[in-house]
């Protein structure tokens, strides 16, 4: 609900010396056309308090029930009705007082129009900035609502993002798991370690999570080591990075899915043995990482070789700098090089 | 008598829990193990197994596609860990499949069944009736597999200049020259993206990328020159097909 002007304290203040300085204008009007003090003063007091009065209400009014916007001719209807009471009210106060007072009654009567008219202009002036500051409430409410539900969105699909692990993988692990149990134990031992250690990673991580350089490779390695038994010979890596990097930061299991692309890419479009190398630099402000990994031009265009892995990363990367130029790719004859900036706070 | 068998994985992990199951069968001999279906095709013309244990994802072709490659292709027994196109296509054509890991008693029971259908010919249809139909899903409509000679090659759909109808084979030309495929030209048809491949007469379809203008031929009768400078027919049906994806 929005709040009412009447409850900021600077409002509050705005509105009394306004009201003060409209009982001053008011007395010194009629001092003006020759009435006394006391009468100047009593018809003052006694005209704008109710005045005021009707201001507060229609404040309040509004504050429960704002009109659509084709219905803001009723606003124009009750401004009249909202006048005519208030001047019907001091009307007959004033008349009760100043009843022996007879120029007075005549002079009251003379100027009602003005009273009318002047009443009327104040309560619509307060009416139309009473809506212009409720409307304005309202959309500020929205706004804050839109966003809250943006960011609960950005969050989920961040989650989604990261929690594609490929079946694929999970389950060719889990046969070579098979297959050591009988002929290498300790290796499967090993393995099964390895996996759960990879898999724990992919659960615990927090959401927006920042990890370091190092943490992130840590558990890279693990990714390698278990891809590395599954396809045997076939699949060398390296890694190479400075030390003095190890601290910077990224957001938590970025280089797994770009790896994995990487050595998907590389194992199934050429059937020879393959290298996989990543690369940690740091060029101006930002965390530099490079993947690159062997494919054959004559049969796969590297368009579809970036695959749904570098598209995630993208996402996440956007979703988390609104930059799109973070990720870029480039084959050059036999080898596939992707790249990917992180921006360091 | 015993049975040859010939295992393709490209995982060694993956071949090993297989000789491994193998092994409790005194009369099934692994003739030969591969790790790619290149290799795979190799041992199979060499070998004439009577059975192919074998995986479908693999480099370069997958096990679909060196099937497709195969004249008079062995019994299979399918091992994947996950392929939601595959296992689809296994369960409509009643095909056993192992999904790994499995274990000794479910490769038994894979080995029973084949041997129960061995003298049937059940087995080789349900086969082709198979890629036929895989053929229609990823990544397969993006590619063609051909063997040329001994070598095989891989060309991707948008390579194709166009194709044409030869008896029980379709030429696909490419800037290479042409390579035969024992396809029919409805099963391309079907197979390639009909907003970049057309059938523009009985016997041809073209890559619309490829045409430069379409020039009139005869009577009624039009001819689309492509960039390479082929020429191929347009026939009296063709010609509003073309028209109307060209927008002309």
């Amino acid at each position: 609900m929005a709040i009412s002007p009447l409850s900021v304290m600077r409002f509050r203040i705005i509105f009394s010396i306004s009201w003060l300085i409209i009982i001053a204008d008011h007395i010194f009007l009629l001092r003006w056309f020759g009435l006394s003090w006391q009468t100047a003063i009593v018809d003052s007091a006694i005209n704008d308090t109710l005045l005021i009065l009707a201001c507060m209400l229609v404040i309040m009014m509004l504050h429960y029930y704002l009109p659509q916007k084709e219905k803001y001719f009723h606003l124009v209807t009750w401004c009249i009705l909202i006048t005519v009471i208030v001047i019907l009210i001091t009307k007959v106060i004033l008349k009760n007082i100043f009843a022996s007072d007879e120029e007075y009654i005549i002079f009251f009567n003379r100027s009602l129009w003005i009273r009318s008219s002047f009443d009327f202009l104040l309560l619509g002036c307060i009416i139309l900035i009473s809506v212009i500051w409720y409307n304005w409430q309202e959309q500020s409410e929205q706004e804050v609502r839109k966003q809250d539900a943006e960011k609960l969105s950005k969050e989920a699909e961040l989650f989604k993002l990261r929690q594609q692990l490929q079946p694929h993988f999970l389950f060719n692990s889990l046969n070579s798991i098979n297959a050591l149990i009988g002929s290498r134990p300790e290796e499967a031992r090993k393995m099964v370690q390895q996996l759960s250690d990879f898999l724990r990673g992919t659960i615990k991580k927090e959401e927006h999570q920042w990890v370091t350089l190092k943490e992130e490779l840590q558990y890279l390695q693990l990714y390698l080591d278990i891809e590395k038994v599954r396809f045997g010979h076939r699949l060398a890596t390296s890694i190479e990075y400075d030390t003095a990097l190890d601290e910077l930061k990224l957001p938590a299991l970025l280089l797994q899915p770009i790896m994995e692309n990487a050595i998907k890419f590389g194992l199934y479009d050429t059937i020879e043995e393959i290298e996989i190398s990543l690369k940690a630099t740091k060029e101006e402000n930002n965390l530099v990482i490079t993947v690159t990994n062997p494919f054959d031009p004559e049969t796969s265009t590297p368009r579809q070789g970036t695959g749904f892995g570098l598209q995630s990363v993208q996402r996440r990367l956007y979703l988390l700098f609104a930059r799109n130029d973070l990720v870029s790719t480039e084959a050059k004859e036999n080898i596939f090089t992707t790249t990917i900036k992180i921006p360091q706070a | 008598m015993s049975s040859k068998v010939i295992i393709i994985d490209d995982e060694p992990l993956a071949r090993s829990i297989v000789i491994e199951y193998i092994q409790h069968f005194p009369d099934l001999v692994v003739s030969q193990v591969c790790s790619n279906g290149f290799e795979g095709i190799k041992a199979i013309q060499q070998y004439k197994p009577d059975l192919i244990i074998l995986d479908i994802q693999m480099p370069k072709i997958n096990g679909f596609e060196m099937l497709e490659l195969i004249e008079n292709p062995p019994a299979v027994i399918f091992a994947t860990a996950f392929d939601e196109y595959a296992i689809k296509a296994f369960e409509a054509h009643a095909i056993d499949y192992l999904l790994k890991p499995f274990n000794q008693d479910r490769f038994e029971k894979a080995i029973k069944k084949w041997r129960d259908q061995k003298n049937s010919s059940t087995g080789e249809k349900q086969t082709k009736q198979l890629l036929d139909d895989v053929s229609l899903t990823a990544p397969q409509n993006q590619r063609i597999v051909i063997k040329d000679g001994s070598k095989i090659k891989i060309i991707p759909v948008q390579d194709i200049f166009y194709l044409e109808a030869a008896d029980d084979f379709v030429k696909v030309f490419t800037k290479e020259g042409y390579f035969l495929k024992n396809k029919t030209m409805s099963h391309f048809e079907q197979v390639l993206d009909p907003s970049q491949f057309v059938r523009s007469h009985r016997s041809y379809i073209v890559n619309l990328q490829q045409i430069t203008r379409i020039d009139p031929y005869e009577k009624d009768n039009h001819i689309a020159i492509l960039r390479s400078g082929a020429k191929v027919p347009v026939s009296r049906s063709g010609y509003p097909k073309l028209k109307a994806i060209l927008g002309l």
